[in-house]
């Protein structure tokens, strides 16, 4: 167990130094990015000065090298745009997108579980022939389209939800709807498959010999052992929930990380944009890395793949 | 005949082409085949049905509802806020919808198809490089990768296919090298080697077509994956700039509207959300051909 996590964390931490890299030489390749910062009209001594204030006339290796450290420091560098660090930029939105992210995955696993144990045991039935297109139309439908469509109905023609922002209370609701609409498609089928998978063991068959009803077998033995994958997946959706929730955040006017993003791209605020990506990556490598640890932490079988995994 | 007439005995029959052609004869699928077939022949045919140039502007004729006549002029889907009939919009959003995932698509597919097939297939430093790049840039969520870059390019048709294209290979990379690790030790390809075929034409020539059928599989389910990307990326204004109509392009615009104009819109969405799930249903389809395991689940 203790190689498997030394070697996971190993590769959660090359992952991580990559993305910062690739992050990093995505915006070095754009150009020097203070002909973006100086007015209209400046001369090229000005440019020259700024320039130098801010040390793009450094080689790439030694403006490499302190982003890294500054990185390591939470130092994400200077808005262009507010002049004020990046991480007093980003903070108070984090919590605003973590909101969001949670409440979506409640609604995800709050309709996808039911759902997916619901198709699992009626299979062939008229219930899963009427739920799964809904798990279908979920999987395929666009999250700007659904918040369009929540937008006309509650917002516009029933007046009963706020069509953006998150002044009361209410307005997490449709922005965590239509976001968490996806990962119900996912966490659905992750059931599903999870439930059959048990259902077809020979300790249903057993139970079921004893003359356990079916809902008591499924209850108390299946769903706990189907709950594993359901678990981990929990952690990458969580990941892809935040970072489905630029489009969400955008449509709804949610003032999250997303929202700054697309507004910082806008404004050209680099800095600030190059900082989101860097945040939303680390985030997803570390909560695939805690998939991992935790598929392993609670089913031993896994250990003994982890030379090979 | 380099690499002898023994080793060509032994090659298995690529099944992709039966399999896929089989996989269009399902009956669940047909519709959706259908469907996709429609906007594919609408996209392509575009130019030659729209009623009206979609860049025409009629200022009296704005927002109108769908089946409006003014002046005579039948709007059979609306007007936008400029006047353009969405009809005609819709139809060249589809165009460009589907080119721009097409092309995608291609370039992700060679690209990641061909470094896959080189890293599982000369192992070593390569097989290192590649696939720790590989895990690298599937770390970072694919719409923020996408997202960066378009900032930094700046948006257009051209670098949306680029980005699109180029952070989307690992996925095709990861299942080539899987299928190469497993086909490149079988004994037909070892035959090759003996009797002294060179690298290039064992890959492309006994490997490729032997691990095609998943390829094209994944091309399927990530040309889905593209046609959500592009309107995704278009709708927050990073993709393919006004006045070229995109269908995430034309919702942006409509999302203003949705109060006295709710058409402009919800049509592109339930045209985007049509030919996705459309391409989802035929993806699975085929992964289930191909993937046994993983067919009534």
């Amino acid at each position: 167990m203790r190689n498997f996590l030394i070697k996971r964390l190993l590769q959660g931490g090359f992952a991580i130094w990559g993305v910062i890299t690739i992050v990093f030489g995505i915006l070095f390749l754009a150009g020097d990015p203070t002909l973006l910062l100086v007015p209209e009209g400046a001369t090229q001594e000005d440019i020259d000065l700024l320039r130098h204030q801010f040390g793009f006339d450094r080689p790439f290796i030694v403006q490499y090298w302190d982003y890294l450290l500054g990185v390591l420091r939470f130092d994400l560098g200077q808005s262009f745009v507010q002049n004020i660090p990046v991480v007093q930029i980003i903070g108070p939105r984090v919590p605003f997108t973590l909101y969001l992210a949670g409440a979506s995955l409640l609604v995800a696993v709050g309709v996808g579980l039911p759902v997916g144990v619901i198709t699992a045991v009626a299979r062939d039935t008229v219930t899963e022939r009427i739920l799964m297109p809904i798990v279908l139309v979920g999987q395929s439908m666009p999250t700007f389209w659904s918040g369009i469509l929540l937008i006309l109905l509650f917002a516009v023609t029933l007046r009963i939800l706020p069509s953006s922002g998150a002044e009361s209370l209410s307005s997490i609701i449709m922005p965590a709807i239509s976001l968490g609409a996806l990962s119900m498609a996912t966490f659905a089928r992750i059931t599903r498959t999870s439930v059959i998978d048990e259902m077809s063991k020979d300790y249903v068959r057993s139970a079921r010999a004893k003359g356990i009803a079916v809902r008591a077998v499924i209850l108390r033995h299946v769903l706990r052992n189907a709950s594993l994958p359901v678990i981990t997946v929990a952690a990458l959706e969580l990941a892809n929930l935040l970072a489905g929730a630029v489009i969400v955040e955008t449509v709804f006017a949610w003032p999250g990380l997303g929202l700054l993003a697309v507004q910082s791209i806008e404004a050209r605020d680099f800095f600030v944009v190059q900082a989101i990506v860097l945040l939303g990556s680390i985030i997803y490598v570390v909560l695939n890395l805690a998939a991992d640890i935790l598929y392993s932490a609670v089913d031993p079988r896994i250990k003994l793949h982890a030379g090979t995994a | 005949m380099s690499d002898g007439a023994g080793a060509e005995r032994q090659v298995p029959r690529p099944q992709t082409r039966r399999s896929v052609l089989s996989a269009m004869r399902g009956r669940r699928v047909l519709p959706f085949m259908g469907i996709i077939t429609v906007f594919v022949l609408v996209a392509v045919l575009a130019p030659w049905i729209v009623p009206f140039d979609p860049a025409d502007q009629d200022l009296l004729a704005r927002l109108k509802p769908p089946g409006s006549n003014v002046r005579g002029t039948l709007y059979l889907l609306g007007t936008d806020e400029l006047g353009r009939d969405v009809f005609s919009r819709v139809i060249f959003g589809a165009r460009i919808s589907l080119f721009v995932a097409f092309l995608s698509v291609c370039v992700s597919t060679v690209v990641g198809t061909w470094l896959g097939l080189v890293a599982g297939f000369y192992r070593g430093a390569a097989e290192i490089v590649i696939m720790r790049s590989v895990d690298v840039v599937l770390s970072i969520p694919a719409l923020l990768l996408a997202i960066i870059t378009v900032a930094v390019l700046g948006p257009g048709l051209q670098n949306l296919i680029l980005v699109l294209g180029f952070t989307r290979w690992p996925r095709y990379a990861r299942v080539a090298y899987g299928q190469t690790l497993s086909v490149a030790n079988m004994p037909f390809v070892r035959a090759s080697q003996y009797v002294g075929a060179r690298n290039g034409r064992i890959l492309l020539r006994h490997i490729l077509p032997n691990i095609a059928g998943p390829i094209i599989v994944v091309a399927t389910l990530e040309f889905g994956l593209m046609i959500l990307f592009e309107a995704g990326l278009s709708f927050l204004g990073l993709g393919v700039q006004p006045p070229t109509p995109s269908w995430g392009s034309i919702m942006s615009v409509g999302r203003n509207y949705l109060g006295t104009a709710w058409w402009i819109a919800t049509i592109p969405g339930l045209c985007l959300f049509l030919l996705v799930l459309s391409v989802n249903l035929v993806g699975d389809d085929l992964r289930d051909r191909f993937d046994p395991r993983s067919r009534k689940r």
